[in-house]
């Protein structure tokens, strides 16, 4: 089973304090894979503005590299910064032309002045097309997110081996949010988009456990013929699309996310003040019910850090912290290794129903119930 | 050597050996007490005195040289009318187990000769294919290991329910909750149906078990199932009844029975779960219902408005001044507006080559609540032997090919398919229809089996009794000759539907935990099952195992 850990603090922090915390959870990976993704951005050699996207990828050969800057080029991105990290020989081999890149563009002219909504659809046109290209090319140019403030690495290895390798320690990156997975593989062949966290818009989620409802779900989502819900090399990426639908397409409050992946039964429903409404949403929504056991975790774009379990609450997750800095992880003994100076009695382990929420002020945990009355006047 | 001449021998005549069964008797056993020869719907036994000449080998007594003896014994008539259709009713209310009809391994040469006076053979029953059936070759494999066990059948909660209704997609659902708008109507039932039987079919007493078992499984285990009117309608008591709520009213192309539905309307204290447009039948495709006059009693002539004894066939088509299309589309919404459209209403189609296109024209309609595809393995209870045996689609492709097609437009949740056809034709019943699920189907309709299991039919698939049509059924299931129902007591037929259906439910949590699923129905969930045959494989675009 995977292991998760994200940190959130008010201070921007070093990706590599997580990596350490994953070492004391290290039980659970197997080294067949290690994802990033951080969020609130600071470089130490660069005045970052966070309205700039930031490309995070892998060319894998120089070739590649070159048609990535063309096709950046030719869509009228223009290059603000190109982050190199400062790479440790011999701690992972990588082939010559190898290179992890996080660039920051500027958005061409014309989406200036466009929506965000617009600016947003343009991203993850881009950065599917770069993806294609990638495909195109024998995999040779791999494409994990495309969008402001956020940077992400995956890499096939240890956790702790590839951060030393890319010299994530040397304070070069710093971010407010970090998500990391120490994976392990389980049904589906080893992949580097396989990784967690997930990304589409924005929006990011990582998971434990296996998704047994996986195939129905991604035949659906696939059906919907949207630009980003591609991929699948992983039966965990649908978490991230279901929130992206909610989120984006049906533009319903995150509190739907948890009715509609673990919709409440009949006999729930029957007490619940909006009762009528979910049951339609459940019954609408049904081939998105997953299937656990899964414990999801996620970020949004503002910064806001979410936890929720599956319907059984077969997965453990842990969140704990204080004011102004905390974690959630897959295991205590992550959480005591992300913020050791909390009160580890406030720690919180959210049942079947919860959905637990870090809010962007970072001030105290919010915790949903699916019991509760849902918030949407549509439910009304 | 006998002359010919001196025995009658016809191009048709037959003997004993030339049925598909034959009755042997035992002599030293029978008490003569005459139990199986009443019980023999087919009058195929007769009680016969005896002479044999036993010879005398003293020929230098005096007196004759043979000596006789008389005794009575069990035989089989060789007429076509009077064969024996192997039910075994003799044999089980045998008390001294004298008698049995045995399968004939040789040669049935009758099957030469059911074409008397020109009308081909009828039967009820389905097709005679014996041995494993596709479906039951099914395996599911893609068993939940390494990092995430099974879960327990036993302990966990599951949700074995599916939906039957027209699902908006979720942006159009969203869209008219919040602006006001019809939003169709969807039951949560459970994804075993008792498949459309009519009442005229069935007898009274077997509708009767049924019902009072579905109620039973509704109101008391919490099982949503439903059942299936079938053509004829409904008697009028359950019309105006709270169960109403647990019965599909069908509606075919004899119209049979609606006169009282649509009178009943007004006093209905519920809606029904839904209607069922009866467009075709997998077991007899293209043929129109057939309720022969032997099973035409007052009681069912009273419900569907016709006088008694008489022939009662469908046409094949709904008698339509429109095209079929239109046809359809009409008939879903005048059914749909005369329920206030509050019920779903889907049509039921044989399977075959042309299902794709009948469901694309369904998809466009906002009435259509689904679709119902029955397989060529499905049962009726009278057809031309030809219908039920060569004519039709297997249900497996048909289903996959549909749902892959749904799938491709992205309407998978949207029209829920249900399949029928040959759904536990080997006893596997769960293991078929959750096959049927995971390749597509949002659940299935059974009828033979629930006649097998619930009422013990005795038909099966090497042309056993299969007399459903002659309203002779020795266990009195699909007669309308009260001396023959009331041997089925309603009481126990409930009792057995209750029992069918919580071994379901139960073979289900069995099915469904291995793969780690227990929220939702794993309909499509076409990655956890495999089959060892690779042609069949690559069509319902499932593993190859071996």
């Amino acid at each position: 089973m995977c292991r998760l850990a994200l940190k959130t603090a008010n201070e921007p922090f070093s990706p590599y304090s997580v990596l350490t915390a994953m070492e004391a959870m290290k039980e659970g990976y197997d080294g067949s894979g290690l994802g990033l993704l951080l969020r609130g951005l600071e470089f130490e050699d660069f005045k970052y503005n966070p309205r700039f996207p930031i490309l995070s990828g892998i060319a894998h050969s120089k070739a590649a590299e070159y048609r990535l800057d063309d096709y950046m080029d030719s869509h009228g991105y223009e290059l603000k910064y190109d982050h190199r990290f400062s790479m440790q020989k011999g701690l992972i081999n990588l082939p010559d032309g190898y290179r992890y890149f996080l660039r920051a563009y500027r958005m061409p002219e014309p989406f200036k002045e466009k929506s965000l909504e617009e600016r947003e659809t343009e991203l993850v046109r881009a950065r599917v097309a770069l993806r294609r290209i990638g495909e195109e090319h024998n995999d040779d140019l791999s494409v994990f997110s495309f969008y402001p403030d956020v940077a992400m690495i995956k890499e096939v290895g240890w956790p702790l081996q590839i951060g030393d390798a890319l010299r994530l320690h040397d304070g070069q990156i710093k971010s407010r949010v970090c998500m990391a997975q120490g994976r392990q593989n389980t049904n589906y062949g080893i992949n580097l988009y396989a990784c967690h966290p997930f990304f589409i818009q924005g929006i990011a989620t990582m998971t434990n456990g296996e998704n047994t409802a996986f195939v129905p779900i991604r035949d659906w989502l696939l059906g919907r013929k949207k630009p980003g819900y591609i991929g699948y090399q992983s039966d965990s990426e649908v978490f991230a699309h279901i929130l992206h639908y909610t989120l984006k397409e049906l533009k319903l409050p995150l509190q739907a996310y948890k009715h509609i992946i673990t919709p409440l039964s009949n006999r729930e429903l029957e007490d619940h003040p909006q009762g009528d409404f979910l049951r339609g949403l459940r019954n609408t929504c049904k081939r998105l019910i997953i299937d656990g056991p899964n414990a999801v975790i996620g970020t949004l774009p503002d910064e806001t850090c979410l936890l929720a379990m599956d319907q059984k609450k077969l997965r453990p997750a842990t969140v704990g912290g204080r004011p102004g800095k905390w974690a959630i992880a897959s295991e205590m003994c992550g959480v005591d290794a992300l913020v050791p100076d909390r009160d580890p009695s406030l720690d919180y382990q959210p049942m079947r129903e919860h959905t637990v929420i870090i809010p962007p002020d970072r001030k105290e945990l919010t915790i949903w119930s699916q019991l509760d009355p849902y918030p949407l006047h549509q439910a009304a | 050597m006998v002359s010919a001449r001196s025995v009658s021998v016809t191009p048709s005549s037959v003997t004993y050996s030339d049925f598909p069964w034959i009755i042997t008797h035992r002599e030293d056993r029978c008490t003569l007490c005459g139990h199986c020869t009443a019980i023999c719907p087919q009058n195929a036994i007769y009680l016969a005195h005896r002479r044999q000449r036993i010879p005398n080998l003293d020929v230098f007594g005096k007196k004759r040289q043979n000596e006789y003896r008389n005794f009575t014994g069990i035989r089989q008539k060789t007429t076509m009318e009077n064969r024996c259709i192997g039910c075994g009713m003799c044999e089980m209310v045998c008390p001294n187990e004298a008698i049995s009809p045995l399968l004939n391994t040789n040669e049935n040469r009758s099957v030469f000769f059911h074409n008397r006076q020109g009308e081909p053979y009828k039967r009820g029953g389905r097709r005679n294919a014996p041995g494993p059936s596709l479906l039951d070759r099914i395996m599911f494999d893609r068993i939940s290991m390494l990092s995430d066990p099974a879960l327990d059948a036993g302990r966990h909660e599951f949700n074995i329910t599916t939906s039957l209704g027209r699902v908006l997609p979720p942006e159009e659902f969203l869209e008219k909750t919040l602006n006001g708008g019809w939003i169709p109507p969807t039951r949560e039932i459970f994804p075993f149906v008792i498949g459309s039987m009519s009442f005229g079919a069935l007898s009274p007493n077997m509708w009767l078990g049924l019902l009072q078992g579905v109620a039973y499984c509704n109101e008391v285990l919490g099982i949503p199932v439903v059942m299936c009117t079938g053509e004829g309608g409904c008697p009028p008591w359950v019309l105006k009844s709270p169960y109403l709520k647990y019965i599909i009213l069908q509606i075919a192309s004899g119209y049979f029975g609606w006169d009282e539905i649509i009178r009943a309307i007004p006093e209905m204290q519920c809606d029904p779960a839904a209607i069922e447009i009866k467009y075709g039948q997998g077991a007899k495709p293209g043929d129109g219902g057939l309720l022969m006059w032997y099973k035409v009693s007052k009681l069912i002539a009273r419900l569907r408005g016709v006088p008694e004894g008489v022939d009662l066939p469908s046409p094949p088509v709904h008698q339509t001044l429109y095209s079929i299309e239109e046809s359809v589309m009409k008939m879903m919404q005048t059914l749909s507006t005369a329920f206030g459209h509050k019920v779903p209403v889907y049509p039921k189609i044989s399977a075959s080559t042309s299902a794709k296109s009948v469901l694309n024209n369904l998809v466009r309609n906002p009435f259509a609540a689904g679709m119902t595809i029955d397989g060529i393995d499905g049962g009726t209870g009278a057809a031309y032997d030809v219908s039920m045996n060569a004519t039709g689609h297997p249900i497996a492709s048909n289903i996959r090919e549909c749902y892959l097609e749904l799938a491709k437009q992205g309407m998978q949740n949207e029209i829920p398919l249900f399949a029928a056809g040959g759904i536990g034709k080997n006893g596997n019943v769960a293991q078929n229809g959750m096959a049927l699920i995971m390749l597509g189907a949002s659940g299935v309709h059974i009828g033979k089996y629930i006649m097998q299991a619930a009422a013990g039919c005795l038909g099966n698939e090497k042309n056993r009794c299969n007399v459903c049509n002659l309203g002779i059924c020795p266990k009195g299931i699909t007669s309308q000759n009260p001396k023959l129902y009331r041997r089925l007591d309603p009481d126990l037929v409930a009792q057995r539907v209750v029992d069918v259906f919580m071994s379901i439910r139960t073979e289900t949590k069995k099915i469904m935990a291995p793969l780690g699923r227990s929220q939702s129905l794993p309909v499509g969930m076409s990655d956890a099952i495999g089959i060892n045959d690779k042609d069949a494989a690559e069509q319902l675009q499932i593993k190859y195992v071996c």
